[in-house]
């Protein structure tokens, strides 16, 4: 157990490694940014005076480096910076009320992504493996097909044609669910997962789809190995022989799979969060890149690159559990 | 949700029964002696899909114009399903028997969903190449005397207006012409972006298989950290960094898309190119052009390319999905083709809002969705195409 321990560990300080690089691509990115925020919100008539205070107030005058390793010290602490719009907007009215640290603004926004990637993925993941499970059992029938054709279908429309159809059949044309999903803190649990039910839907039949070929192919794989033959042999049912000998072993590539499409989840809420309004940290990302609050962007990047990272490490992980082989690589 | 379960349940009796009555009719005929329940489920389940679907279709054309529009987008999706059907089943009809020799029988063994993709791929190449010529008015044309948001469909009754079949956008612009140009500027755009990035990740990844030693190291590393940030979160983040610089530098905004786009994704291209070439560079025949005395050029193009292409030429129509999908994605966020250039993306957010009208006027809510759809029809046919030739090449028959 010891060396499995050790493999995690290494893994586990390489995904650190991989993150602490592109918080670097991520900070210098936008350092590229001609100008900087002081000069963009005087505008052109701004004295020198009043764009060096802004710069001083918000350490913009530093150099790089020393700004680098002041915005990763916080970060540390869960300290994100202060939101340029909002402390633009705290000047103008005097008051420092509301949320102007980017963190304040963030958490709740994320706890509710948090929420919708958990609905979804506790629709998706069951779903896609009974209907990989019964393509594998049925391949080459009419059943395989139609359900290839539909998954083939839903993998590649984009989000939006599908978030539309969706509204128009489950929202305008049979009112069952809303299609504006204005969540707000203090709700009940029914009514919100109830408003986020067609976001999670969207996602779920773009997340569903991959998961399910790859279940229908991992089983199919293992279709053609001697100790199926003989389970077939001694006269077991179709259903008894996937179900019992072929979906363990196939389990492995499957948990990798589920752990890299939720991964894809992390960021596929973008489009999905947009198009429902949901008040959820992709939302929060595209409208920061609109008005260029940086420091809201950057703390947005760092959050969807760690999520990624970290479920990538995961799937990398459990494969490497599921796998005695890889326990020794030569 | 009750009369669901209790649908489902109803469905399972009535599958028992059809699987007794097939016993008992047939005498235990082997085909219904041995069938699972499941499989007797699932035909009952097709059939009630099926009537389900007729009714449906049925009330469409009712005469009471609420349960009508109710069922229009089901009427249509039904109508367009047999259209589509038919007329991939009719050019493959055309296939198997005009042509060459190769390309019979290249017909002869090719599924129906890859048939229709090879059409549908035609026809959007035939409308991007000739736009100028098909479409009645210009992308950005304001036409004077023409009112905004007329309905699509060319029926004055309904709001429509014959002279602009799929209708006007809010501006007064003629949908048809800013769909038919969306081709040209869309799918241009992200076919340009695919090539760039199979020509950069190409490059790249053969050199470092073919070099291998500190040239590999660097770029794999580059790009596994490259890998490592989400592709649309990337993509948004230096599309930020370049709308200001865009109008400073005086290059349009698209320029900084395409080669946004076209980094991010050479680094997948990367990865497989190093993979394959990797595989290609043991080989004897590789050892014997270096014995020659062939250079690095030679050495690329000439051998490590042919040998490489089945796994490239099925990539590229997956990576062209992709990158189609995330143009039309930023388009869609307000950060991709900049209006007053016509694209899908940015008509799908122009247009999006007329969804909600499908109750009452189902017509005018087709806007957004004609244009979402057209998007999805590409990367469907592209799909049904790559997955066809993958199922070909790898020889997967079970």
């Amino acid at each position: 157990m010891g060396s499995v321990l050790k493999i995690i560990l290494q893994r586990l300080a390489l995904g650190i490694l991989t993150l602490l690089i592109v918080s670097v691509v991520i900070f210098g990115a936008v350092n590229l940014l001609p100008g900087d925020f002081a000069e963009s919100i005087l505008g052109q008539g701004a004295t020198p005076e009043a764009v060096a205070s802004i710069r001083r107030d918000l350490g913009l005058d530093q150099p790089l480096i020393t700004r680098y390793f002041d915005w990763l010290g916080g970060v540390v602490q869960g300290d994100l910076g202060t939101s340029f719009a909002q402390a633009n907007f705290a000047s103008f009215t005097g008051t420092t009320s509301g949320a102007t640290t980017v963190a304040a603004q963030i958490a709740p926004r994320f706890a509710n992504t948090m929420f919708l990637a958990a609905v979804t993925a506790v629709i998706a993941v069951p779903f896609a493996i009974i209907l990989g499970v019964l393509a594998a059992l049925y391949r080459n029938s009419v059943f395989d097909r139609a359900a290839n054709i539909f998954t083939l279908t839903s993998i590649s429309s984009p989000e939006f044609f599908l978030a539309y159809i969706l509204i128009l059949f489950l929202a305008v044309l049979n009112p069952i669910f809303p299609s504006l999903s204005n969540i707000y803190s203090g709700m009940a649990f029914s009514e919100r997962l109830e408003k986020s039910m067609l976001p999670a839907l969207v996602l779920t039949l773009v997340v569903t789809a991959h998961m399910m070929r790859m279940t229908r192919a991992a089983i199919i794989n293992l279709l053609a190995s001697p100790y199926i033959e003989m389970a077939r042999l001694k006269g077991l049912s179709p259903m008894r022989v996937i179900v019992r000998h072929a979906l363990p072993n196939a389990l492995a590539p499957i948990i990798n799979v589920i752990a890299i499409n939720l991964a894809y989840l992390i960021t596929g809420v973008v489009v999905v969060e947009v198009v429902f309004v949901y008040p959820g940290i992709g939302q929060l990302f595209v409208d920061s890149v609109k008005i260029r609050d940086i420091p809201v962007v950057q703390a947005c990047c760092l959050i969807f690159a760690a999520a990624y990272i970290l479920l990538n490490l995961t799937a990398d992980i459990m494969s490497i559990l599921s796998n005695p082989r890889m326990r020794h690589p030569k | 949700m009750i009369w669901f379960a209790v649908g489902l349940i109803v469905i399972a009796a009535v599958a028992w029964g059809f699987r007794f009555a097939g016993q008992a009719a047939t005498r235990q005929a082997p085909y219904f002696r041995d069938m699972p329940f499941g499989v007797a489920y699932g035909y009952i389940l097709a059939v009630v899909a099926l009537v389900w679907l007729v009714w449906a279709y049925v009330q469409g054309h009712s005469a009471d114009p609420l349960v009508a529009n109710k069922f229009f987008f089901l009427r249509i999706a039904v109508e367009g399903f047999i259209i589509c059907a038919t007329v991939a089943w009719l050019f493959r009809l055309a296939g198997r028997s005009i042509g060459t020799a190769w390309s019979r029988k290249m017909f002869r063994a090719m599924p129906l969903t890859a048939a229709f993709g090879i059409l549908m791929i035609l026809i959007y190449a035939f409308v991007a190449i000739f736009a100028p010529w098909l479409a009645p008015y210009g992308q950005e044309q304001i036409i004077p005397g023409v009112a905004a948001n007329i309905v699509p469909g060319g029926d004055p009754a309904l709001g429509g207006d014959p002279a602009f079949p799929f209708g006007t956008d809010q501006i007064g612009r003629d949908i048809l012409s800013r769909l038919i140009y969306g081709a040209q500027n869309t799918v241009g755009i992200a076919f340009a972006t695919t090539l760039l990035a199979f020509f950069l990740g190409g490059t790249f990844g053969f050199l470092a298989a073919t070099l291998g030693g500190w040239l590999d190291q660097v770029l794999s590393r580059a790009v596994d950290v490259l890998m490592a940030i989400p592709s649309l979160i990337f993509a948004l983040l230096l599309m930020t960094i370049a709308s200001v610089w865009a109008p400073r530098v005086g290059i349009p905004l698209t320029v900084f898309m395409v080669l946004i786009i076209a980094v991010i994704d050479s680094t997948r291209v990367f990865r497989l190119a190093r993979a394959v070439g990797q595989n290609i560079v043991v080989m004897d025949y590789i050892e014997a052009a270096k014995l020659r005395g062939e250079g690095m050029g030679y050495l690329v193009f000439k051998e490590i390319l042919p040998n490489a292409t089945a796994p490239l030429l099925a990539e590229f129509g997956l990576r062209f999905c992709f990158v189609f999908l995330t143009i039309a994605a930023l388009s869609f966020l307000g950060v991709g083709i900049q209006p007053p250039l016509a694209d899908w993306g940015t008509m799908v957010r122009d247009l999006g809002s007329f969804v909600n009208y499908a109750q009452f006027a189902p017509l005018a809510a087709t806007a957004p969705l004609l244009a979402a759809g057209a998007i999805a029809m590409l990367t469907v046919a592209v799909n049904f195409v790559v997955d066809w030739m993958l199922q070909r090449s790898s020889g997967l028959k079970e």
